[in-house]
């Protein structure tokens, strides 16, 4: 069996998945029971200044997108951090870390700009005995008006100044949550390592508006005829998410920099996703708010099946697998030829692939009287548009074309040599191969 | 002591008054709202999609299931009656086992179509019930049609020639219109007196007036219509039942399987119904399984619907031949009927297996009968009709017959399987082509 400890910057639990700082954390009741269900750790819910509480709305903090059959693949969020008062928060985490050691308790903090403000939260919460700190540099709504949140978040030199005060006042292990809501997430994960931070966490929540009520003309979810917008999570964002770690894993400049990952982690395979992709370990919250706690079961049960089937022993060796493999456009191979192949005996004839490739693309499907669909080489550029809409698993597939055969479509010979486009012919700035 | 299914012979008021509720609800109620969609997210919006190659009546079913998905089903119903005005009885009525839903990719690929016809019902029951009637009528022309029949033929004729601003007569032989819709369909298809509501509901078009009680060559004649309008459509259905040809045929208790359907639709109260402890059906058909069917529910003891040929030769589809097994109903195949046994009342039919070339083997066997419905087909009726092909009326391009200025469609054409849905796009295309011939300019 594969071994599913996690060791994330000196921080140790029985397995990679984590609860993310959202509603399922915000108290002992919840963290106890999600502990108990088989969760590796949780990062308590956002801890805020002692004083009175922030308050939440009254109407509804969540809006959604469905698939079929009501299925969510996306919600978005208006709630702002714990509105529990900082004593009732503090000693309830001190009551779980003691009575679950084995487990990683993290606390998420979110404090005003100054340096009093977060020496004071963090040595509050070292008496916890809680495992590590995340600073909520992310949430998109409400608390970022007030100069917290992603309005840190944007800003690389707020990052590095208070994960620096964080570093200097206290010894625990710095995680620094980044939200999305940026053009270039380098840029703060950078600022996260030159201030000290022991890791960057992401993604936060991604600005948006759900949906708008057609009959009230307001977006949703709708507050007294009004609405605000959220943030987004789900598994609709983890393409972005899965971006965003790759991005930070493979600069050398933060390459060695630790990822939590997050973003639409919902099944087993998306967290080895999310860790071949740099992450050190994954945090869950949309799966676990639409399923409930028990999910990590089949998390945990899938990804110790996969690791054996892999021969993989521990979650480290996952770590970073596809990095090497995600690089840029350009250094794509070009002499890689493939054409689409349909396998006749599974198709059903629904006629996807020739309307999706005749109307949309290169006219590369044929269609015959009596519906059978064939790929007319000579004008296949391989898009994989037909794959990606044939209804049936399997039917269609991009098979590469062997070295020395001739592509009908260009009439050119199929190089056996990798070869990209820094040194196309057609690229002006191409240098010459040596 | 009350009667029950172990009263002997022709009884009514075998069930208990709330088992005549249950067992003639609805087949298949409508879908909830839940159900719709995620049926209608079922559908791959093939290209050029092979249930609309399979519907006569050409409904762009891709489109109106993907209107249902966003939830507009008012908008799904207008591109289904665009096409197929009674496409509510279609939705109800129709094989789709053998026409779309067989066709649907996802009946080759899982053996599980999208379920069209209620998607259809969803859509159509939805428009309906809001009163909504989707067309106008175009301006007044002046011309005059005469449609003889007012069964899904003839009004969908009737319908589409209103539309287009001629003015039509609908003539019928029975006291309601709907033809086969109103008296031939089994109740539990159509709960509710759904056909009488869609007649109303369809003449919501406007500049159609029905005469009922009216029979062609009794009331009407064909040279009259032709005088007295512009062009005349016949949709008159098959009006006689074929015979068994067996002695004692005329005994009472053995009668044709349309009539029986016919009465039980009629009835106000199912309790009033009578049926026999032992019913014998003998013919393979819908009408053979409606009658079979309804007959169990009506609280027989005993029902056989008895086939000459195998199953595979049945015109009941497979699903309908499941829905009668699953009522109780034992079907005999290879067996013809060779004799009627009884003192005056009926007592047994006797048959003789039969291989499936119809060759006798010497081998009978002998039901009891308390009441025999015959389902063997039916044959057009009438003299004063135009030249026929066989035995229906001969017909070319969109239901032009061999009289000038007189088309015909449905059931009495030999176009057709006798289904509500091929008289529906009959009686819509020969609509067309009149239209077309009434407003030819020169």
């Amino acid at each position: 069996m594969a071994d599913l400890t996690s060791d994330f910057i000196g921080i140790k639990s029985p397995n990679p998945f984590w609860l993310a700082s959202a509603p399922p954390t915000d108290k002992e009741y919840n963290v106890r029971r999600a502990f108990d269900a088989g969760w590796g750790g949780v990062v308590w819910k956002t801890l805020g200044e002692a004083g009175p509480p922030v308050v939440n709305v009254n109407g509804p903090r969540y809006g959604v997108i469905y698939g079929a059959d009501r299925r969510v693949l996306g919600i978005n969020n208006i709630e702002l951090i714990t509105d529990r008062p900082l004593e009732v928060n503090l000693e309830e985490m001190t009551r779980v870390k003691r009575d679950y050691p084995d487990h990683a308790l993290i606390a998420s903090l979110m404090v005003p700009v100054n340096e009093d403000a977060w020496r004071d939260i963090l040595h509050r919460v070292e008496d916890t005995g809680c495992d590590g700190v995340e600073l909520n540099f992310g949430c998109p709504h409400g608390m970022s008006e007030r100069g917290m949140g992603s309005a840190v978040g944007q800003v690389p030199e707020y990052i590095g100044q208070i994960a620096h005060w964080c570093k200097k006042h206290s010894d625990l292990p710095v995680i620094v949550k980044l939200t999305p809501n940026i053009t270039d997430i380098r840029k703060p994960a950078q600022a996260a390592k030159d201030g000290g931070a022991d890791a960057v966490s992401l993604i936060n929540t991604i600005n948006s508006i759900t949906s708008v009520d057609l009959d009230l003309f307001a977006p949703e979810p709708t507050i007294d005829g009004q609405g605000a917008h959220g943030g987004y999570c789900g598994p609709a964002v983890k393409p972005i998410a899965l971006n965003m770690v790759a991005e930070i894993a493979r600069d050398p400049a933060t390459a060695d920099l630790p990822i939590s990952g997050i973003g639409g982690v919902t099944t087993w395979r998306d967290a080895a996703e999310f860790m071949a992709l740099g992450a050190g370990n994954v945090q869950v919250c949309t799966a676990a708010m639409t399923y409930g706690f028990k999910i990590v079961q089949e998390m945990i049960s899938g990804l110790s099946q996969w690791m054996d089937e892999k021969g993989l022993t521990d979650t480290g060796q996952i770590v970073g697998r596809a990095v090497p493999n995600t690089v840029n456009w350009q250094d794509l191979n070009l002499n890689y030829v493939t054409k689409a192949v349909i396998d006749q005996d599974a198709c059903i004839k629904c006629g996807r692939c020739y309307a999706a490739c005749e109307d949309t693309s290169h006219q590369a499907i044929s269609m015959s009287e009596d519906r059978v669909f064939e790929v007319i080489d000579e004008e296949c550029v391989a898009c994989n548009l037909c794959v990606n809409v044939c209804p049936v698993e399997g039917c269609i597939t991009m098979e590469q074309m062997a070295p020395g055969a001739v592509d009908p479509r260009t009439g050119k010979v199929v190089e056996k040599e990798y070869a990209n486009w820094t040194t196309h012919p057609n690229n002006p700035g191409a240098c010459a191969a040596e | 002591m009350s009667r029950n299914a172990l009263t002997p012979g022709i009884a009514a008021g075998r069930l208990a008054p709330q088992d005549y509720a249950e067992n003639f609800s609805d087949l298949h109620p409508k879908l909830d709202d839940h159900e719709a969609l995620v049926a209608a997210d079922r559908c791959y919006f093939c290209h050029d999609a092979p249930c609309v190659t399979a519907c006569p009546t050409d409904i762009d079913i891709p489109l109106f299931i993907r209107q249902i998905a966003t939830g507009t089903p008012e908008a799904a119903a207008r591109t289904i009656f665009t096409q197929n005005i009674m496409g509510g009885m279609c939705a109800r009525v129709c094989p789709v086992e053998t026409l779309c839903e067989e066709a649907c990719v996802r009946e080759a690929a899982e053996g599980k179509p999208v379920i069209i016809g209620q998607l259809q019902r969803y859509a159509t029951d939805t428009l309906m019930e809001k009163g909504v009637h989707p067309f106008t009528r175009a301006p007044e022309t002046g011309k005059r049609v005469a449609v003889v029949g007012a069964g899904p033929a003839g009004l969908a004729c009737a319908h589409r020639l209103a539309m287009h601003g001629h003015d039509v007569t609908v003539f019928d032989a029975r006291e309601k219109p709907g033809g086969l819709n109103e008296y031939g369909i089994a109740s539990y298809k159509t709960v509710d007196d759904f056909a009488a509501r869609e007649v109303d509901w369809l003449l919501g078009i406007g500049g159609i007036t029905i005469e009922t009680g009216k029979a062609l060559g009794r009331d009407v004649t064909l040279d009259a219509l032709r005088e007295g309008f512009d062009a005349v459509f016949l949709g008159i259905g098959l009006g006689d039942v074929n015979a068994l040809g067996l002695e004692g045929e005329n005994r009472d208790g053995l009668r044709d399987a349309v009539d029986f359907i016919a009465d039980l639709r009629q009835a106000g109260d199912l309790e009033n119904v009578p049926i026999g402890r032992e019913v014998v059906v003998i013919g393979g058909g819908m009408t053979a399984v409606d009658a079979a069917v309804q007959a169990k529910l009506l609280g027989a003891l005993n029902v056989s619907l008895v086939y000459r040929r195998g199953r595979e030769r049945m015109n009941a589809s497979v699903y309908e031949q499941d829905l009668a097994a699953s009522h109780g109903v034992r079907i005999i195949t290879n067996a013809s009927p060779v004799a009627i046994h009884g003192n005056g009342a009926l007592r047994e039919i006797e048959f003789e297996y039969t291989d499936d070339d119809l060759t006798p083997t010497g081998q009978t066997f002998r039901l009891p009968a308390d009441q025999v419905f015959r389902a063997i087909g039916q044959t057009l009726t009438g003299d004063d009709l135009p030249r026929l092909d066989g035995r229906k009326i001969a017909v070319s391009g969109a239901g032009r017959t061999s009289v000038e200025g007189v088309w015909a469609g449905g059931d009495c054409t030999g176009d057709g399987e006798d289904l509500t849905v091929t008289a529906v796009a009959q009686g819509r295309d020969a609509a067309e082509d009149i239209h077309e011939s009434l407003t030819k300019t020169g």
